[in-house]
């Protein structure tokens, strides 16, 4: 066996043991073993995608000595190492982003607990990519939701430690109902290894038998997945849980732990159930509806929000809509669609973020529009990568949105059913997405006064500025460069099925 | 009154304390005991007037219930469609599991050759005698790893939200925080008269569970969880400044970190040398010895241990908020 392909397994041990050993270090050499380890951990991912790319099929790796339906086994193919891969990038630009806000507003002592749940969140999140079990991935569920809480509420206002109570209630419904979906689908099929289990599924279609209760577990994965990842009608947790948490928090949060739920909604789609059989559930229509309500209903409360980092969580509930719109067209495209805006969703909106925090720094630390008046100016970093991040989310040439938006037409011009719908909502969403950016956008470049005379004031630091230079290429690249990026999309769902 | 010994020294005797004692003429725990009368709590008049007077201007004002027929209309609307929901909910899922399997055939889709395999071999391929620890900690060993990062998780984020930080007074000493001494005597002659005898008992109890965990029912996570238990009767009983000799934030994290750490570095060199198809040179020994099973003995020392030290760190969390 190639030494490659023990990556994944080094991938997730590596940032475990890197969250223990964070226990009992120094905050300073918390932060930069936290560093190295996500550097580390992106190197082999790029690595394996490299190898994987090459070798063009996916590979099953045994956890201990005893072979699949016995022990654990995690899976590699081109999807899952790409994914970590960007999960890589995407983390350590936001902890360097995010890192002087964390000095601010995080109490000192408690600056190494940070690092701890940041090295387990990095963990989890390549398990949920890696594994090939549901049972390692609901463990592993767990693990991201307790993480995430304490990334809301590590920075102590009232605000926050409501927000994440708020996302606990909510996350632990939707991880109750995963787990309950999965308890049922094991007592139907009696395994818990993916590949096993999807030849039980398909068994049991085949003879029509359980049709029922496998349909009710459609609906439960499906739906506790959604409520972790915010879908439309269950997002009411989301824009205190984005908008007041630590900047580095909110940037990782938005773009990587719902994403995670999101991929691994998608694997169990077409490594459980099966993407026809998935495809012919009704839920699938339910997964559409509320993806379309989703676009539209989070761009009208982001429009209706006066606190910038409020209107960009909001904004996230419309581009959840999107990926759940892709996954619910039902067709090999829209998901490839789905999977792509992942990418450019996550790129972008831990972008925005960030430099929504560089703005609301010159503007004496207010986050109303008013106060925001002429930050442009101030900060012109922060206002250009703002900037770059809106243009992306209205869907302009040169950056990723674009990219997806296109992707997303036409694969509805593709599917007959429901092309009209989602081209319609599509448009509608775009209209109201740019009403909302380039709102935002206008009123940083407003010139107020004697202009420059408060920015003399305001230091930029080069950290900041390279993360979010670092955050605009990444954005360039998936717009520009897409169709590599796409065509790694199709080969790796390929793979899974 | 005896007839047989004098006075004086029948008042010496057992019997004679126990006579008084039903007799009602003494209590033997007064001056022993610190006892207080529970005083009510009373709130003052002004404040409970105050409170009405804000939740009343709240109702009024914010809500302005008496007019606000959209908010009582929503409110009216969000009960009947709670329980519809619910309703609908309980109908679907009891309907599911009536057509599930049905529980004890023969030929249910769980009888299949997984579990077949874990009954038939899994004492030779693990050495445990317990399959139940045989299956988490060797043939799902990840899993297990996973689940006792998720304690260590849960654990990180309520020292984030509780812990409290030590204050310091003006001569800059570090205060204590004296507040949970307010509501409970300060010695319970009964509670540390019980918890001397039961503490040592219930501990090492807790540990022989974890030792026998390959070999009897019970593992890491029980046997941790009594230990734990132990800990926080002592804890109760005696106090922190006892309690504090003992068991440290010091203390908690290297227990911790070495035992998260073992668990890390055993199970990886496993996982490595069996993904690679490597001879693991770990001896399983005779199945019902008490070293036996390869790492499981090292794996449920190192679940214990963590389990134990969650458990005593959220009750001291929760009650204290340091250790």
């Amino acid at each position: 066996m190639d030494f490659i392909r023990n990556f994944p397994f080094f991938s997730i041990m590596l940032s475990m043991f890197a969250g223990i050993v964070s226990s009992v270090l120094s905050p300073r050499a918390a932060k930069w073993v936290n560093r190295a380890v996500i550097t580390v951990v992106g190197v082999l991912s790029l690595i394996l995608l490299g190898y994987l790319s090459g070798t063009g099929e996916s590979y099953v790796y045994m956890m201990g000595h005893f072979p699949a339906p016995w022990g654990n086994e995690i899976r590699a193919g081109v999807l899952e190492a790409g994914m970590a891969l960007f999960f890589c990038i995407i983390m350590l630009l936001s902890m360097l982003g995010g890192a002087h806000k964390l000095l601010e507003e995080v109490a000192e002592e408690k600056q190494n607990l940070y690092y701890i749940l940041v090295n387990l969140l990095l963990s989890s999140l390549l398990a949920l990519v890696y594994t090939n079990d549901i049972f390692t991935a609901y463990v592993f569920v767990e693990i991201n939701t307790i993480t995430a809480c304490g990334l809301i509420m590590i920075r102590e206002t009232g605000r926050t430690i409501e927000a994440a109570v708020r996302y606990m209630i909510m996350s632990l419904l939707g991880s109750g109902l995963l787990l309950l979906g999965l308890c049922v689908l094991y007592d139907l099929t009696g395994h818990l290894l993916m590949s096993n289990m999807r030849e039980q599924v398909a068994y049991l279609v085949a003879g029509n038998r359980y049709a029922m209760p496998l349909l009710v577990t459609i609906g439960l994965i499906s739906l506790g997945l959604a409520i972790k990842s915010a879908l439309f009608p269950f997002h009411a947790w989301l824009p205190d849980a984005y908008g007041y948490s630590t900047a580095s928090s909110a940037a990782m949060l938005s773009s990587l732990v719902s994403k995670g739920y999101i991929f691994l909604l998608i694997k169990l789609i077409y490594r459980v159930f099966g993407f026809e059989v998935f495809h012919d559930s009704h839920i699938i229509n339910v997964l559409f509806v509320f993806g379309l309500m989703g676009m539209i209903f989070g761009s009208i409360s982001a429009i209706r929000e006066n606190d910038i980092k409020r209107m960009v969580a909001f904004s996230s509930v419309a581009q959840i809509g999107y990926i759940f719109m892709g996954i619910g067209m039902g067709t090999q495209a829209a998901m490839v669609a789905g999977v792509f805006h992942i990418l450019s969703h996550a790129a972008t909106k831990s972008l925005l973020f960030i430099a929504a925090t560089g703005l609301t720094e010159v503007s004496g630390g207010s986050r109303k529009f008013e106060d925001l008046t002429g930050a442009g100016f101030k900060n012109p970093c922060a206002g250009i990568a703002f900037t770059a991040g809106a243009l992306s989310m209205v869907g302009v040439p040169l950056f990723s949105g674009f990219i997806s938006k296109l992707l997303f037409s036409q694969a509805a011009v593709q599917n007959s059913g429901k092309m009209l719908p989602a081209l319609i909502v599509l448009g509608i969403s775009t209209i109201l997405n740019a009403i909302y950016f380039m709102k935002t956008v206008i009123r940083l470049y407003t010139p107020v006064g004697a202009a420059g005379e408060d920015g003399k004031t305001f230091v930029n630091r080069k950290l900041y500025v390279v993360t979010l230079i670092g955050f605009i290429i990444l954005n360039v690249v998936l717009g520009v460069n897409s169709q590599p990026i796409v065509d790694m999309i199709w080969q790796g769902l390929g793979m899974f099925a | 009154m005896s007839k047989l010994k004098p006075q004086k020294e029948y008042e010496k005797t057992r019997s004679f304390r126990f006579q008084r004692w039903l007799g009602g003429s003494r209590d033997p725990y007064v001056g022993q005991v610190e006892m207080q009368p529970q005083t009510p709590v009373e709130l003052p008049e002004l404040t409970i007037r105050e409170r009405l007077r804000d939740s009343q201007a709240v109702r009024d004002k914010v809500y302005d219930i008496e007019n606000n027929k959209k908010l009582n209309l929503f409110r009216r609307i969000y009960v009947l469609a709670a329980i519809v929901y619910c309703a609908g909910l309980a109908v679907i899922l009891l309907a599911m599991v009536a057509s599930l399997p049905p529980t004890g055939e023969a030929n249910r889709p769980v009888n299949n050759e997984v579990s077949a395999r874990y009954i038939e071999n899994g004492l030779q391929e693990t050495g445990a005698v317990n399959i139940v620890t045989g299956m988490i900690l060797d043939y799902r060993a990840f899993d297990t790893f996973g689940e006792s990062n998720v304690l260590f998780a849960a654990t990180t984020t309520v020292l984030i939200l509780l812990h409290m930080k030590k204050k310091k007074n003006k001569e800059g000493k570090v205060e204590e925080i004296e507040s949970d001494r307010l509501l409970e005597p300060k010695q319970d002659a009964i509670l540390q008269a019980s918890a001397t005898v039961l503490v040592p008992i219930i501990i090492l109890f807790g540990i022989y569970v974890i030792l026998n965990g390959h070999l009897s029912p019970g593992g890491g996570f029980s046997g941790g969880a009594i230990i734990g238990a132990g800990l926080i009767l002592y804890l109760s009983a005696f106090g922190f400044e006892k309690a504090k000799k003992l068991f440290t934030e010091k203390l908690y994290k290297g227990v911790s970190f070495a035992a998260l750490t073992t668990y890390c570095l055993a199970k990886s060199y496993s996982f490595f040398t069996g993904a690679n198809h490597l001879e693991s040179h770990i001896p399983l020994g005779t199945p019902g010895a008490i070293l036996s099973s390869g790492l499981i003995l090292l794996l449920n020392i190192c679940v214990g241990m963590v389990v134990a030290c969650t458990m005593y760190t959220f009750y001291v969390m929760f009650r204290k908020g340091d250790f």
